[in-house]
């Protein structure tokens, strides 16, 4: 039996449903994540689809503690993360990192290339780990000097590869990275990440709409539906057998670039 | 000769850096039949539906070519008769379905306006037309439906309405500029079929503008792959999926992810084909300056 990273057991997360609210009292509750159970092991990478309204982004933020579950735990390296303050969480970021959807958004407009990936590690943009990190994710150390708007979508995915690998992570969770990428860039950035996970050993969330991109990356897919999870096998065999009639939907309804497969 | 639509030569470039955006596109649309653009983006495939409509953006103008439409020059027809064959004969289902209703108004006239101002029918008939239109596209209870708000209906059902909307006037050709980029893929499926479905049963023409060569595989009669405004190949889908031409255009259906088989790699276009493909731009570009 592998160690987990992450082990997870009847995660809930609810919001008050102000829509529903009376006029004196406590809004409903509205449940987003219904009791999720799974582990995620060490080195491996496991994928999590559904489509839009199914939590798949919800859980990824209760994973990384980006917002606070309200029923369950969630255990990172043996230790329950699920209530620990932002204080306490502090020391546990470095070793766990996001990369985001829209680089664009979420790389500072105004920072060098440098400066962003060093930031997080209190670096200058010269430093010796900032340009490992660069060469890591395919990008000339040149690169230091340049500002975001300089760049393609594609190396602007790359950057924000190279600010989470920067920090030495054991886990990184990267939520719908290529959806806005073209196909060649999308190709690029899987290709990239895969190479990272064997080479630094990395355990990785990968969260997607698109199931050809998980079966390219995954070892492991959860299926999420209405916030609960579906299915939760190997990816050949989630693809080869899929256990569940909404899994058996997502899969019919993927566009095969091949005219005589019926649709 | 059976082409509804007819670009010659189309070549399209900035007014303030001159730089070219459409290089000499030529395509053909038959009556009836569904066309693939397809290209990264950047590549143009919008620009050249947009040039269709008679809506590129200030920042672009034509310098030379022909754009026919049931044999008739848009660009050399007067402003009046290109206003008139555009708005009767071709219609635009746009990808983003929330900002392509106006969240302010109701459903109804906002099918019906185009009905009344371009095509200057009753009031009554063209409600009743936008009724018709939306039970075909299945929407149940239409006239409900025409008295909501964009923001009271689902992604999928905005989008059904929007392809109502396009054939509402019986238009001969329709533009879909990435009609299902925002859905996910079980809508795109459904909303996909609808198109099919509807372009089938009214013998519509379709400018399908896509970068999605699954979406092209499933839905189109032929397709054109464009890369940095150039058309690099035209050809029939089944002969494109069977074996593409044009190196580009092979090297991007391999960097297409297909859920059917496992093991084959995922390539990035590779950089010499990118350069071979920019060396060809060139010297297109060269010796269209010299005739220019």
């Amino acid at each position: 039996m592998v160690e987990a990273l992450f082990r997870i057991e009847d995660l809930r997360v609810d919001v008050p449903d102000m829509t529903r609210k009376p006029l004196f009292g406590a809004a409903p509750r509205l449940e987003i994540l219904k009791g999720l159970s799974f582990d995620i092991p060490r080195g491996t990478v496991l994928g999590i689809v559904g489509g839009s309204g199914s939590g798949k982004t919800t859980l990824g933020r209760a994973l990384v503690r980006l917002i606070k579950p309200s029923g369950g735990a969630i255990a990172f390296d043996g230790k329950d993360i699920t209530h620990l303050s932002d204080e306490a969480m502090r020391p546990l970021r470095r070793r766990i990192q996001m990369i985001f959807q829209d680089p664009m958004s979420s790389l500072n407009p105004r920072l060098t290339v440098g400066r962003i990936v060093g930031a997080a590690l209190g670096l200058r943009s010269g430093d010796r780990r900032v340009s490992e990190a660069l060469e890591q994710v395919g990008l000339p150390a040149a690169f230091v000097r340049r500002y975001p708007h300089e760049l393609s979508g594609g190396q602007r995915q790359r950057i924000g590869i190279a600010r989470a690998i920067a920090m030495r992570p054991d886990f990184i969770l990267a939520d719908e990275i290529v959806s806005g990428l073209d196909v060649s860039s999308q190709a690029q950035v899987l290709n990239l990440l895969q190479g990272l996970v064997k080479e630094l050993g990395l355990t990785l969330a990968f969260i997607s709409h698109d199931l050809s991109v998980i079966r390219r990356l995954c070892g492991r897919v959860i299926v999420m539906q209405a916030g609960a999870i579906v299915e939760d096998a190997p990816t050949e065999a989630l693809f080869e057998k899929p256990a569940h009639p909404y899994t058996r939907e997502l899969l019919d309804a993927i566009p095969s670039p091949d005219p005589s497969i019926r649709w | 000769m059976s082409a509804f639509l007819e670009i010659r030569n189309l070549s399209a470039r900035l007014r303030d850096t001159g730089e070219r955006v459409l290089r000499s596109v030529s395509l053909e649309v038959p009556v009836g039949a569904v066309q693939g653009l397809v290209g990264e983006s950047g590549a143009g495939k919008s620009m050249i539906g947009r040039a269709v409509l008679g809506v590129l953006p200030k920042a672009v103008e034509i310098v030379e070519g022909e754009i026919l439409l049931e044999g008739r020059d848009l660009l050399k027809a007067k402003p009046s008769e290109r206003r008139r064959l555009i708005g009767t004969r071709t219609a635009l289902i746009p990808q983003d379905p929330l900002t392509a209703l106006n969240p302010s108004r109701r459903i109804g006239p906002q099918i019906t306006d185009r009905l009344v101002d371009i095509l200057g029918w009753e009031k009554a008939r063209a409600t009743a037309r936008a009724a018709e239109i939306l039970a075909e596209v299945d929407i149940p209870q239409p006239e409900r439906v025409m008295r909501l708000y964009p923001h009271e209906l689902s992604g999928g059902m905005r989008q059904r309405i929007l392809i109502a909307s396009a054939f509402a006037a019986e238009p001969k050709l329709i533009v879909a500029d990435e009609p299902t980029t925002a859905l996910d893929v079980t809508v795109q499926k459904q909303i996909l079929h609808l198109i099919s479905q509807m372009q089938a049963r009214h013998g519509t023409a379709l400018l399908f503008v896509t970068h999605d060569l699954g979406v092209v595989a499933k839905i189109c009669d032929s397709l054109s792959v464009l890369y940095a405004g150039k058309v690099v190949e035209e050809t029939t889908v089944q002969k494109f999926f069977a074996a593409p031409q044009h190196p580009y255009s092979a090297a991007l259906l391999a960097a297409t992810p297909r859920h059917t088989d496992a093991g084959a790699s995922l390539e990035p276009v590779p950089r010499a084909v990118l350069d071979a493909v920019s060396a060809e731009i060139a010297a297109d570009d060269a010796s269209w300056r010299r005739h220019g």
